[in-house]
Protein backbone atom coordinates (compact mmCIF):
# COMPACT_ATOMS: atom_id res chain seq x y z
CA UNK A 1 0.00 0.00 0.00
CA UNK A 2 1.27 3.45 -1.04
CA UNK A 3 0.62 6.78 0.58
CA UNK A 4 0.05 8.24 -2.40
CA UNK A 5 -2.67 6.91 -5.40
CA UNK A 6 -2.87 9.21 -8.67
CA UNK A 7 -4.86 8.28 -10.85
CA UNK A 8 -4.20 8.57 -14.81
CA UNK A 9 -6.16 8.03 -17.89
CA UNK A 10 -7.42 9.19 -21.35
CA UNK A 11 -10.14 11.87 -20.41
CA UNK A 12 -14.04 10.49 -19.82
CA UNK A 13 -12.06 7.00 -18.36
CA UNK A 14 -13.56 7.24 -15.25
CA UNK A 15 -10.72 8.99 -13.43
CA UNK A 16 -12.53 10.87 -11.19
CA UNK A 17 -15.43 8.07 -10.21
CA UNK A 18 -12.78 5.79 -9.33
CA UNK A 19 -10.59 8.24 -6.93
CA UNK A 20 -13.67 9.60 -5.22
CA UNK A 21 -14.92 5.73 -4.66
CA UNK A 22 -11.02 4.99 -4.16
CA UNK A 23 -10.80 7.62 -1.39
CA UNK A 24 -13.73 6.47 0.15
CA UNK A 25 -12.26 2.87 0.58
CA UNK A 26 -9.28 4.15 2.12
CA UNK A 27 -10.89 6.15 4.13
CA UNK A 28 -12.35 2.88 5.87
CA UNK A 29 -8.78 1.99 6.80
CA UNK A 30 -6.94 5.31 7.52
CA UNK A 31 -7.65 8.04 9.61
CA UNK A 32 -6.30 11.56 7.36
CA UNK A 33 -7.45 10.86 3.47
CA UNK A 34 -7.41 13.63 1.35
CA UNK A 35 -8.29 14.09 -2.36
CA UNK A 36 -6.83 16.25 -4.76
CA UNK A 37 -8.63 17.74 -7.65
CA UNK A 38 -5.96 18.98 -10.27
CA UNK A 39 -7.74 18.29 -13.36
CA UNK A 40 -6.72 21.14 -15.27
CA UNK A 41 -8.52 19.87 -18.65
CA UNK A 42 -12.20 19.05 -17.79
CA UNK A 43 -14.88 22.21 -17.15
CA UNK A 44 -17.61 19.88 -16.26
CA UNK A 45 -18.40 17.10 -13.28
CA UNK A 46 -15.73 17.49 -11.17
CA UNK A 47 -14.53 15.87 -7.85
CA UNK A 48 -16.45 19.03 -6.59
CA UNK A 49 -19.87 17.82 -7.44
CA UNK A 50 -18.85 15.33 -4.83
CA UNK A 51 -17.34 17.19 -2.02
CA UNK A 52 -20.13 17.16 0.33
CA UNK A 53 -20.51 13.89 0.68
CA UNK A 54 -16.60 13.28 0.79
CA UNK A 55 -16.19 16.19 3.73
CA UNK A 56 -19.19 14.22 5.26
CA UNK A 57 -17.24 10.65 5.79
CA UNK A 58 -13.96 12.93 7.25
CA UNK A 59 -11.89 13.66 3.95
CA UNK A 60 -10.26 16.38 2.99
CA UNK A 61 -11.00 17.75 -0.29
CA UNK A 62 -8.56 20.31 -2.18
CA UNK A 63 -10.26 21.17 -5.25
CA UNK A 64 -8.88 23.95 -7.73
CA UNK A 65 -10.69 27.13 -6.37
CA UNK A 66 -12.78 28.26 -9.71
CA UNK A 67 -13.92 24.39 -10.15
CA UNK A 68 -17.28 24.88 -11.42
CA UNK A 69 -17.37 28.35 -11.68
CA UNK A 70 -17.75 30.35 -15.18
CA UNK A 71 -13.59 30.95 -14.43
CA UNK A 72 -12.36 28.60 -16.67
CA UNK A 73 -8.74 29.41 -15.21
CA UNK A 74 -6.53 26.01 -14.85
CA UNK A 75 -5.06 27.43 -11.52
CA UNK A 76 -3.76 24.88 -9.00
CA UNK A 77 -4.67 25.11 -5.41
CA UNK A 78 -1.20 25.81 -2.98
CA UNK A 79 -3.04 23.06 -0.68
CA UNK A 80 -1.26 20.32 -2.67
CA UNK A 81 2.01 20.66 -2.07
CA UNK A 82 1.08 20.31 1.57
CA UNK A 83 -0.49 17.02 0.77
CA UNK A 84 2.26 15.95 -1.38
CA UNK A 85 4.95 16.70 1.67
CA UNK A 86 3.05 15.78 4.56
CA UNK A 87 3.52 12.17 5.22
CA UNK A 88 0.86 11.43 7.83
CA UNK A 89 -1.94 11.95 5.18
CA UNK A 90 -2.57 9.19 2.84
CA UNK A 91 -3.86 10.57 -0.28
CA UNK A 92 -5.67 10.42 -3.77
CA UNK A 93 -5.54 12.43 -6.49
CA UNK A 94 -7.40 12.69 -9.60
CA UNK A 95 -5.22 13.77 -12.96
CA UNK A 96 -7.06 15.44 -15.77
CA UNK A 97 -7.14 13.44 -18.75
CA UNK A 98 -4.75 12.75 -21.38
CA UNK A 99 -1.44 14.17 -21.31
CA UNK A 100 -2.45 17.56 -21.12
CA UNK A 101 -3.77 16.91 -17.71
CA UNK A 102 -1.10 15.04 -16.84
CA UNK A 103 1.00 18.16 -17.68
CA UNK A 104 -0.24 19.92 -14.31
CA UNK A 105 1.27 16.89 -12.24
CA UNK A 106 5.16 18.02 -13.26
CA UNK A 107 5.45 20.48 -10.17
CA UNK A 108 5.03 17.83 -7.76
CA UNK A 109 6.81 15.16 -9.64
CA UNK A 110 10.39 15.52 -7.97
CA UNK A 111 8.36 15.25 -4.25
CA UNK A 112 6.96 12.25 -5.55
CA UNK A 113 10.08 10.71 -7.19
CA UNK A 114 11.62 11.18 -4.17
CA UNK A 115 9.53 10.07 -1.57
CA UNK A 116 9.16 6.77 -3.87
CA UNK A 117 5.50 6.01 -1.86
CA UNK A 118 3.18 6.16 -4.86
CA UNK A 119 1.34 4.31 -7.33
CA UNK A 120 0.37 5.67 -10.75
CA UNK A 121 -2.57 4.03 -11.49
CA UNK A 122 -3.49 3.84 -15.22
CA UNK A 123 -7.22 4.03 -15.61
CA UNK A 124 -8.65 2.09 -18.92
CA UNK A 125 -11.87 2.35 -20.32
CA UNK A 126 -12.42 0.18 -23.83
CA UNK A 127 -15.35 1.19 -24.42
CA UNK A 128 -13.80 4.48 -25.31
CA UNK A 129 -13.73 5.25 -29.54
CA UNK A 130 -9.90 6.55 -28.96
CA UNK A 131 -8.69 3.62 -26.45
CA UNK A 132 -10.71 0.59 -27.59
CA UNK A 133 -7.62 -1.75 -27.96
CA UNK A 134 -4.69 -2.11 -25.66
CA UNK A 135 -1.82 -0.67 -28.36
CA UNK A 136 -4.16 2.45 -28.21
CA UNK A 137 -4.38 2.74 -24.53
CA UNK A 138 -0.37 1.90 -24.62
CA UNK A 139 0.10 4.94 -26.33
CA UNK A 140 -1.92 7.35 -23.85
CA UNK A 141 -0.48 5.63 -21.10
CA UNK A 142 3.21 6.51 -22.73
CA UNK A 143 1.66 10.31 -23.41
CA UNK A 144 0.64 10.56 -20.12
CA UNK A 145 4.25 9.06 -18.43
CA UNK A 146 6.11 11.83 -20.83
CA UNK A 147 3.92 14.82 -19.84
CA UNK A 148 4.60 14.07 -15.97
CA UNK A 149 7.49 12.40 -15.89
CA UNK A 150 6.34 9.32 -14.13
CA UNK A 151 6.10 6.16 -15.02
CA UNK A 152 2.94 4.49 -14.50
CA UNK A 153 3.17 1.77 -11.95
CA UNK A 154 -0.50 -0.29 -12.28
CA UNK A 155 -3.88 -0.57 -14.21
CA UNK A 156 -7.35 -0.20 -13.42
CA UNK A 157 -9.45 -1.96 -15.73
CA UNK A 158 -13.03 0.36 -15.39
CA UNK A 159 -14.46 -0.58 -19.47
CA UNK A 160 -17.86 0.48 -19.47
CA UNK A 161 -20.86 1.79 -21.63
CA UNK A 162 -22.37 3.88 -18.82
CA UNK A 163 -25.49 3.35 -17.10
CA UNK A 164 -26.14 0.04 -19.89
CA UNK A 165 -23.12 -1.90 -18.82
CA UNK A 166 -23.51 -5.40 -18.09
CA UNK A 167 -21.43 -7.93 -16.29
CA UNK A 168 -20.85 -9.45 -19.39
CA UNK A 169 -19.33 -6.31 -21.06
CA UNK A 170 -16.85 -5.49 -18.48
CA UNK A 171 -15.66 -9.86 -19.35
CA UNK A 172 -15.44 -8.92 -22.90
CA UNK A 173 -12.68 -6.57 -22.03
CA UNK A 174 -10.55 -8.87 -19.90
CA UNK A 175 -8.35 -9.82 -22.30
CA UNK A 176 -8.00 -6.64 -23.79
CA UNK A 177 -6.45 -5.51 -19.85
CA UNK A 178 -4.19 -8.12 -19.91
CA UNK A 179 -2.61 -7.40 -22.71
CA UNK A 180 -2.20 -3.88 -22.10
CA UNK A 181 -0.81 -5.58 -18.59
CA UNK A 182 1.77 -7.14 -20.68
CA UNK A 183 3.09 -4.53 -23.03
CA UNK A 184 3.17 -1.93 -20.14
CA UNK A 185 4.72 -4.62 -17.85
CA UNK A 186 2.45 -3.64 -15.29
CA UNK A 187 -0.31 -5.07 -13.38
CA UNK A 188 -4.11 -4.93 -13.39
CA UNK A 189 -4.38 -3.97 -9.85
CA UNK A 190 -8.15 -4.20 -9.83
CA UNK A 191 -11.58 -3.71 -12.16
CA UNK A 192 -14.08 -1.43 -11.12
CA UNK A 193 -17.33 -1.56 -12.01
CA UNK A 194 -21.01 -0.02 -10.80
CA UNK A 195 -21.92 -1.24 -7.58
CA UNK A 196 -25.13 -2.90 -8.52
CA UNK A 197 -23.19 -5.13 -11.10
CA UNK A 198 -20.56 -5.68 -8.07
CA UNK A 199 -23.24 -6.81 -5.77
CA UNK A 200 -24.75 -9.26 -7.99
CA UNK A 201 -21.29 -10.85 -8.73
CA UNK A 202 -19.13 -13.89 -7.20
CA UNK A 203 -15.85 -12.08 -8.77
CA UNK A 204 -14.06 -9.53 -6.90
CA UNK A 205 -14.46 -5.86 -7.98
CA UNK A 206 -14.05 -2.75 -6.90
CA UNK A 207 -17.52 -1.48 -6.57
CA UNK A 208 -18.46 2.52 -7.91
CA UNK A 209 -21.14 4.63 -6.44
CA UNK A 210 -21.58 7.10 -9.29
CA UNK A 211 -22.65 11.06 -9.28
CA UNK A 212 -26.38 11.26 -9.18
CA UNK A 213 -27.49 13.59 -12.80
CA UNK A 214 -31.23 15.26 -12.49
CA UNK A 215 -31.16 13.83 -16.44
CA UNK B 1 -26.36 -3.92 -34.26
CA UNK B 2 -23.33 -1.94 -34.21
CA UNK B 3 -21.05 -2.69 -31.26
CA UNK B 4 -21.78 0.14 -28.31
CA UNK B 5 -19.55 2.83 -27.48
CA UNK B 6 -19.14 5.30 -23.96
CA UNK B 7 -18.37 8.77 -25.82
CA UNK B 8 -18.96 12.40 -24.86
CA UNK B 9 -21.71 14.40 -26.70
CA UNK B 10 -18.51 16.26 -28.54
CA UNK B 11 -16.71 13.35 -29.22
CA UNK B 12 -20.50 11.43 -30.98
CA UNK B 13 -20.67 14.39 -32.91
CA UNK B 14 -17.51 14.23 -34.62
CA UNK B 15 -16.94 10.70 -35.16
CA UNK B 16 -20.61 10.41 -36.77
CA UNK B 17 -19.74 13.31 -38.81
CA UNK B 18 -16.36 11.41 -40.19
CA UNK B 19 -18.39 8.74 -40.74
CA UNK B 20 -20.97 10.81 -42.98
CA UNK B 21 -18.29 11.61 -44.89
CA UNK B 22 -17.00 14.57 -43.75
CA UNK B 23 -13.28 15.37 -43.79
CA UNK B 24 -12.79 18.92 -43.28
CA UNK B 25 -13.24 20.68 -39.79
CA UNK B 26 -12.11 24.13 -39.46
CA UNK B 27 -12.56 25.42 -36.20
CA UNK B 28 -11.29 27.44 -33.21
CA UNK B 29 -11.49 26.25 -29.57
CA UNK B 30 -13.40 27.28 -27.03
CA UNK B 31 -15.39 25.67 -23.65
CA UNK B 32 -17.57 23.89 -23.42
CA UNK B 33 -17.09 22.16 -27.52
CA UNK B 34 -13.08 21.64 -27.49
CA UNK B 35 -13.61 17.76 -27.44
CA UNK B 36 -14.91 18.15 -31.11
CA UNK B 37 -11.90 19.90 -32.17
CA UNK B 38 -9.37 17.22 -29.95
CA UNK B 39 -11.13 14.89 -31.44
CA UNK B 40 -11.28 16.18 -34.92
CA UNK B 41 -7.77 17.23 -34.68
CA UNK B 42 -6.59 12.72 -33.79
CA UNK B 43 -8.42 11.17 -36.38
CA UNK B 44 -8.38 13.41 -39.37
CA UNK B 45 -4.83 12.76 -39.98
CA UNK B 46 -5.01 9.20 -39.78
CA UNK B 47 -8.02 9.01 -42.81
CA UNK B 48 -6.88 11.35 -45.06
CA UNK B 49 -8.49 14.47 -43.74
CA UNK B 50 -8.15 18.11 -43.16
CA UNK B 51 -8.47 19.37 -39.19
CA UNK B 52 -7.09 22.69 -39.38
CA UNK B 53 -7.20 25.27 -36.35
CA UNK B 54 -7.69 28.87 -38.01
CA UNK B 55 -6.53 31.81 -36.31
CA UNK B 56 -10.10 33.19 -35.11
CA UNK B 57 -13.83 31.81 -35.99
CA UNK B 58 -14.06 34.56 -38.27
CA UNK B 59 -11.32 32.98 -40.41
CA UNK B 60 -13.05 29.61 -39.64
CA UNK B 61 -16.34 30.01 -40.87
CA UNK B 62 -14.75 31.57 -44.06
CA UNK B 63 -12.91 28.71 -44.58
CA UNK B 64 -16.16 26.79 -43.89
CA UNK B 65 -17.56 28.91 -46.88
CA UNK B 66 -14.73 28.24 -49.35
CA UNK B 67 -15.01 24.07 -48.52
CA UNK B 68 -18.64 24.31 -49.15
CA UNK B 69 -18.08 25.98 -52.53
CA UNK B 70 -16.26 22.79 -53.86
CA UNK B 71 -19.59 20.87 -52.65
CA UNK B 72 -17.45 18.80 -49.93
CA UNK B 73 -18.89 17.77 -46.37
CA UNK B 74 -17.87 20.60 -44.10
CA UNK B 75 -18.18 21.44 -40.85
CA UNK B 76 -17.08 23.73 -38.07
CA UNK B 77 -18.04 23.62 -34.34
CA UNK B 78 -17.94 26.92 -31.60
CA UNK B 79 -19.39 27.47 -28.32
CA UNK B 80 -22.01 30.82 -28.02
CA UNK B 81 -19.71 33.96 -28.03
CA UNK B 82 -17.31 31.90 -30.84
CA UNK B 83 -21.12 31.44 -32.72
CA UNK B 84 -21.47 35.51 -32.48
CA UNK B 85 -18.48 36.13 -34.58
CA UNK B 86 -18.90 33.53 -37.06
CA UNK B 87 -23.04 35.04 -38.07
CA UNK B 88 -21.23 37.02 -41.11
CA UNK B 89 -20.30 34.50 -42.46
CA UNK B 90 -22.85 32.03 -41.78
CA UNK B 91 -24.93 35.18 -44.05
CA UNK B 92 -22.58 34.22 -46.60
CA UNK B 93 -23.19 30.32 -46.98
CA UNK B 94 -26.51 30.94 -46.58
CA UNK B 95 -26.92 33.96 -49.38
CA UNK B 96 -24.33 31.77 -51.65
CA UNK B 97 -26.86 28.46 -50.82
CA UNK B 98 -24.24 26.24 -50.29
CA UNK B 99 -24.49 23.17 -47.48
CA UNK B 100 -22.87 23.37 -44.33
CA UNK B 101 -22.38 22.06 -40.98
CA UNK B 102 -22.37 24.45 -37.97
CA UNK B 103 -22.32 23.24 -34.23
CA UNK B 104 -22.90 25.17 -31.06
CA UNK B 105 -22.55 23.60 -28.08
CA UNK B 106 -24.33 26.61 -26.15
CA UNK B 107 -22.50 27.83 -22.80
CA UNK B 108 -24.22 31.40 -20.96
CA UNK B 109 -24.35 34.44 -21.92
CA UNK B 110 -24.49 37.25 -23.08
CA UNK B 111 -20.89 38.48 -23.78
CA UNK B 112 -18.67 35.93 -22.97
CA UNK B 113 -21.05 34.95 -20.08
CA UNK B 114 -19.52 31.63 -18.51
CA UNK B 115 -18.41 28.05 -19.59
CA UNK B 116 -22.07 26.53 -17.89
CA UNK B 117 -24.77 25.08 -20.42
CA UNK B 118 -27.22 27.31 -21.68
CA UNK B 119 -29.79 27.13 -24.35
CA UNK B 120 -30.13 31.40 -24.85
CA UNK B 121 -28.89 31.11 -28.28
CA UNK B 122 -31.85 30.38 -29.69
CA UNK B 123 -32.92 32.99 -31.18
CA UNK B 124 -29.70 33.91 -32.82
CA UNK B 125 -30.11 30.27 -34.29
CA UNK B 126 -34.08 30.18 -34.71
CA UNK B 127 -34.27 34.00 -35.74
CA UNK B 128 -31.58 34.50 -38.41
CA UNK B 129 -28.65 35.21 -36.41
CA UNK B 130 -26.44 37.06 -39.22
CA UNK B 131 -28.25 39.67 -41.46
CA UNK B 132 -30.60 39.14 -44.09
CA UNK B 133 -33.59 36.79 -44.96
CA UNK B 134 -32.43 33.65 -44.16
CA UNK B 135 -32.51 30.92 -42.20
CA UNK B 136 -30.89 28.03 -41.08
CA UNK B 137 -32.20 24.04 -40.27
CA UNK B 138 -31.84 23.86 -36.37
CA UNK B 139 -31.99 20.53 -35.18
CA UNK B 140 -31.59 20.11 -31.22
CA UNK B 141 -30.32 16.68 -29.39
CA UNK B 142 -30.90 15.52 -26.05
CA UNK B 143 -28.64 12.82 -25.58
CA UNK B 144 -25.48 11.82 -26.89
CA UNK B 145 -26.65 9.26 -29.46
CA UNK B 146 -28.96 12.14 -31.10
CA UNK B 147 -25.66 14.05 -31.27
CA UNK B 148 -24.70 11.45 -33.29
CA UNK B 149 -27.84 10.75 -35.49
CA UNK B 150 -28.58 14.34 -35.80
CA UNK B 151 -25.00 15.04 -37.09
CA UNK B 152 -25.40 12.64 -39.75
CA UNK B 153 -28.86 13.87 -40.56
CA UNK B 154 -27.66 17.77 -40.32
CA UNK B 155 -25.58 16.51 -43.35
CA UNK B 156 -28.00 15.26 -45.47
CA UNK B 157 -30.34 18.07 -44.72
CA UNK B 158 -27.51 20.55 -45.67
CA UNK B 159 -26.93 18.46 -49.32
CA UNK B 160 -30.69 18.28 -49.82
CA UNK B 161 -31.46 21.78 -49.67
CA UNK B 162 -27.87 23.23 -50.41
CA UNK B 163 -27.70 25.42 -47.02
CA UNK B 164 -26.20 25.50 -43.17
CA UNK B 165 -27.49 23.52 -40.88
CA UNK B 166 -26.92 24.09 -37.29
CA UNK B 167 -26.74 21.47 -34.44
CA UNK B 168 -27.81 23.37 -31.63
CA UNK B 169 -26.72 21.77 -28.23
CA UNK B 170 -25.76 22.96 -24.85
CA UNK B 171 -22.29 22.00 -22.81
CA UNK B 172 -24.38 19.57 -20.77
CA UNK B 173 -24.90 17.28 -23.51
CA UNK B 174 -21.37 17.93 -25.08
CA UNK B 175 -19.62 16.84 -22.35
CA UNK B 176 -21.84 14.15 -20.28
CA UNK B 177 -21.08 10.56 -21.56
CA UNK B 178 -23.43 7.80 -22.79
CA UNK B 179 -23.36 4.89 -24.39
CA UNK B 180 -24.05 5.03 -28.39
CA UNK B 181 -24.38 2.97 -31.51
CA UNK B 182 -22.50 5.01 -34.07
CA UNK B 183 -24.29 5.57 -37.83
CA UNK B 184 -22.45 3.63 -40.66
CA UNK B 185 -20.25 5.06 -42.62
CA UNK B 186 -22.00 7.33 -45.71
CA UNK B 187 -21.38 9.93 -48.31
CA UNK B 188 -23.50 12.77 -49.94
CA UNK B 189 -25.84 10.65 -52.43
CA UNK B 190 -27.15 14.20 -53.61
CA UNK B 191 -25.44 15.65 -56.99
CA UNK B 192 -23.52 18.76 -56.68
CA UNK B 193 -23.62 19.90 -60.14
CA UNK B 194 -22.77 23.74 -58.75
CA UNK B 195 -19.95 22.90 -56.91
CA UNK B 196 -16.54 24.59 -58.12
CA UNK B 197 -14.98 21.35 -59.10
CA UNK B 198 -13.00 22.74 -62.07
CA UNK B 199 -14.76 22.81 -65.21
CA UNK B 200 -11.81 20.55 -67.25
CA UNK B 201 -12.35 23.11 -70.31
CA UNK B 202 -15.91 20.87 -70.56
CA UNK B 203 -18.59 22.98 -68.88
CA UNK B 204 -19.27 26.53 -68.11
CA UNK B 205 -17.88 28.15 -64.73
CA UNK B 206 -19.92 27.34 -61.88
CA UNK B 207 -20.07 30.93 -59.71
CA UNK B 208 -20.97 30.52 -55.67
CA UNK B 209 -21.60 33.92 -54.98
CA UNK B 210 -23.80 36.07 -52.35
CA UNK B 211 -23.27 39.13 -54.04
CA UNK B 212 -26.24 40.65 -56.71
CA UNK B 213 -25.63 43.77 -58.36
CA UNK B 214 -29.08 43.45 -60.09
CA UNK B 215 -31.85 44.20 -57.45
CA UNK B 216 -34.49 42.25 -59.30
CA UNK B 217 -32.86 39.37 -59.62
CA UNK B 218 -31.71 39.32 -55.83
CA UNK B 219 -35.27 39.08 -54.80
CA UNK B 220 -35.97 36.62 -57.07
CA UNK B 221 -33.43 34.98 -55.56
CA UNK B 222 -34.82 35.46 -52.28
CA UNK B 223 -38.32 34.40 -52.92
CA UNK B 224 -37.01 31.12 -54.30
CA UNK B 225 -35.15 30.61 -51.26
CA UNK B 226 -38.04 31.35 -49.37
CA UNK B 227 -40.07 28.28 -51.85
CA UNK B 228 -37.20 26.13 -50.41
CA UNK B 229 -37.61 26.98 -46.72
CA UNK B 230 -41.54 26.11 -47.13
CA UNK B 231 -40.84 22.90 -48.13
CA UNK B 232 -38.49 22.46 -45.15
CA UNK B 233 -41.43 23.35 -43.53
CA UNK B 234 -43.64 21.14 -44.52
CA UNK B 235 -41.37 17.85 -44.38
CA UNK B 236 -38.80 18.39 -42.13
CA UNK B 237 -40.35 19.18 -38.85
CA UNK B 238 -39.07 16.48 -35.89
CA UNK B 239 -40.37 16.26 -32.61
CA UNK B 240 -40.69 13.85 -30.16
CA UNK B 241 -44.29 13.38 -27.82
CA UNK B 242 -44.38 11.94 -24.85
CA UNK B 243 -47.32 11.26 -22.57
CA UNK B 244 -49.24 13.38 -24.60
CA UNK B 245 -52.35 11.07 -25.39
CA UNK B 246 -55.02 12.38 -22.33
CA UNK B 247 -52.42 15.49 -21.52
CA UNK B 248 -54.05 18.34 -19.88
CA UNK B 249 -50.74 20.31 -19.50
CA UNK B 250 -48.17 19.97 -22.27
CA UNK B 251 -44.51 21.20 -21.74
CA UNK B 252 -42.74 22.09 -24.72
CA UNK B 253 -38.61 22.05 -23.91
CA UNK B 254 -35.60 20.59 -25.87
CA UNK B 255 -32.81 19.57 -25.50
CA UNK B 256 -31.51 19.02 -22.07
CA UNK B 257 -33.77 20.47 -20.58
CA UNK B 258 -36.34 17.99 -21.95
CA UNK B 259 -34.90 15.15 -20.27
CA UNK B 260 -34.94 16.83 -16.96
CA UNK B 261 -38.94 17.58 -17.89
CA UNK B 262 -39.94 14.30 -18.42
CA UNK B 263 -38.24 12.91 -15.01
CA UNK B 264 -40.76 15.90 -13.82
CA UNK B 265 -43.71 14.64 -15.70
CA UNK B 266 -43.62 11.02 -14.64
CA UNK B 267 -43.53 12.50 -11.10
CA UNK B 268 -46.26 14.40 -11.93
CA UNK B 269 -48.06 11.77 -13.65
CA UNK B 270 -47.22 9.72 -10.81
CA UNK B 271 -49.28 12.25 -8.46
CA UNK B 272 -52.34 12.30 -10.74
CA UNK B 273 -51.48 14.96 -12.94
CA UNK B 274 -52.31 14.49 -16.52
CA UNK B 275 -49.44 16.23 -17.84
CA UNK B 276 -46.77 15.61 -21.09
CA UNK B 277 -44.50 16.81 -23.42
CA UNK B 278 -43.71 17.99 -26.94
CA UNK B 279 -39.98 17.94 -27.83
CA UNK B 280 -39.39 19.82 -30.64
CA UNK B 281 -35.85 18.33 -32.12
CA UNK B 282 -36.31 20.91 -35.16
CA UNK B 283 -36.53 23.95 -33.33
CA UNK B 284 -36.42 25.76 -36.71
CA UNK B 285 -38.92 24.75 -38.85
CA UNK B 286 -40.43 24.47 -35.50
CA UNK B 287 -43.16 21.67 -34.81
CA UNK B 288 -46.06 24.11 -34.94
CA UNK B 289 -48.68 21.54 -35.72
CA UNK B 290 -48.45 19.46 -32.92
CA UNK B 291 -48.71 22.23 -30.82
CA UNK B 292 -51.69 24.20 -32.59
CA UNK B 293 -53.58 20.84 -31.83
CA UNK B 294 -52.37 20.11 -28.47
CA UNK B 295 -53.53 23.70 -28.06
CA UNK B 296 -57.37 22.15 -28.23
CA UNK B 297 -57.04 19.52 -25.62
CA UNK B 298 -55.10 21.26 -22.74
CA UNK B 299 -55.84 23.90 -20.62
CA UNK B 300 -51.90 25.37 -20.95
CA UNK B 301 -48.54 24.89 -21.78
CA UNK B 302 -45.37 25.39 -20.29
CA UNK B 303 -41.85 26.02 -21.75
CA UNK B 304 -39.05 24.80 -19.86
CA UNK B 305 -35.61 26.58 -21.06
CA UNK B 306 -32.13 27.64 -20.42
CA UNK B 307 -33.16 31.10 -21.77
CA UNK B 308 -35.25 34.39 -20.44
CA UNK B 309 -38.74 32.87 -22.35
CA UNK B 310 -37.24 32.70 -25.79
CA UNK B 311 -38.46 29.44 -27.56
CA UNK B 312 -41.96 30.37 -25.16
CA UNK B 313 -42.53 33.00 -28.15
CA UNK B 314 -42.04 30.59 -30.77
CA UNK B 315 -44.82 28.50 -28.83
CA UNK B 316 -47.19 31.56 -28.53
CA UNK B 317 -47.07 31.55 -32.48
CA UNK B 318 -47.39 28.07 -32.85
CA UNK B 319 -50.71 28.31 -30.63
CA UNK B 320 -51.69 31.11 -31.93
CA UNK B 321 -52.55 31.85 -28.14
CA UNK B 322 -55.47 29.76 -27.56
CA UNK B 323 -53.88 28.83 -24.43
CA UNK B 324 -51.37 30.29 -21.62
CA UNK B 325 -48.16 29.92 -21.89
CA UNK B 326 -46.15 29.45 -19.13
CA UNK B 327 -41.55 29.95 -18.14
CA UNK B 328 -40.14 27.42 -16.47
CA UNK B 329 -36.33 28.56 -16.42
CA UNK B 330 -32.70 28.90 -15.20
CA UNK B 331 -30.46 30.84 -17.13
CA UNK B 332 -26.95 31.81 -16.53
CA UNK B 333 -25.37 28.12 -17.13
CA UNK B 334 -27.84 26.68 -14.40
CA UNK B 335 -29.84 23.85 -15.23
CA UNK B 336 -33.72 23.42 -14.07
CA UNK B 337 -34.09 20.71 -11.27
CA UNK B 338 -37.02 17.96 -12.07
CA UNK B 339 -38.27 19.48 -8.67
CA UNK B 340 -38.81 22.87 -9.87
CA UNK B 341 -40.25 22.01 -13.54
CA UNK B 342 -42.87 19.60 -11.28
CA UNK B 343 -43.22 22.88 -8.82
CA UNK B 344 -44.28 24.20 -12.05
CA UNK B 345 -46.61 21.60 -13.22
CA UNK B 346 -48.17 21.51 -10.11
CA UNK B 347 -48.39 25.49 -9.60
CA UNK B 348 -49.99 25.04 -13.14
CA UNK B 349 -52.93 22.28 -12.52
CA UNK B 350 -53.91 24.52 -9.92
CA UNK B 351 -52.49 23.06 -6.69
CA UNK B 352 -54.36 19.83 -7.32
CA UNK B 353 -51.89 16.80 -6.99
Amino acid sequence: MKRITLFFGHYGSGKTNIAINYALHLKKQFDKVAIADIDIVNPYFRTKDSEAELKKAGIKVISLPFANTNVDLPALPPEVYGLVQDKTTVAVMDIGGDDRGAYALGRYTPYLLEEKDYEAVFVANFYRPLTKTAEEAFEVLQEIECACGIKMTAIVNNSNIGVETTEADVKKTDAEAQKLSQIAGIPVIFTSVNESIARNSTHDYFPLTLQKKPF
Amino acid sequence: MAEKVLMKGNEAIAEAAIRSGCRHYLGYPITPQTEIAAYMAKRMPKINGVFLQAESEISAINMVYGVAATGKRVMTSSSSPGISLKQEGISYIAGSDVPALIVNVQRGGPGLGGIQPSQSDYFQATKGGGHGDYHLIVLTPASVQEMADLTSHAFDLADKYRMPVMLLADGTIGQMMEPVELPEEKTSTVEKPWALTGTKMQREHNIINSLYLNTELLEKTNFERFERYKQIEENEVMYESFMMEDAEICVVSFGITARVSKNAIIEARRQGIKVGLIRPITVWPFPKQPILEAADKVKAFISVEMSMGQMLEDIKLACECKKPVHLCNRVGGMIPSPEQVLAKIVEVEGGKN
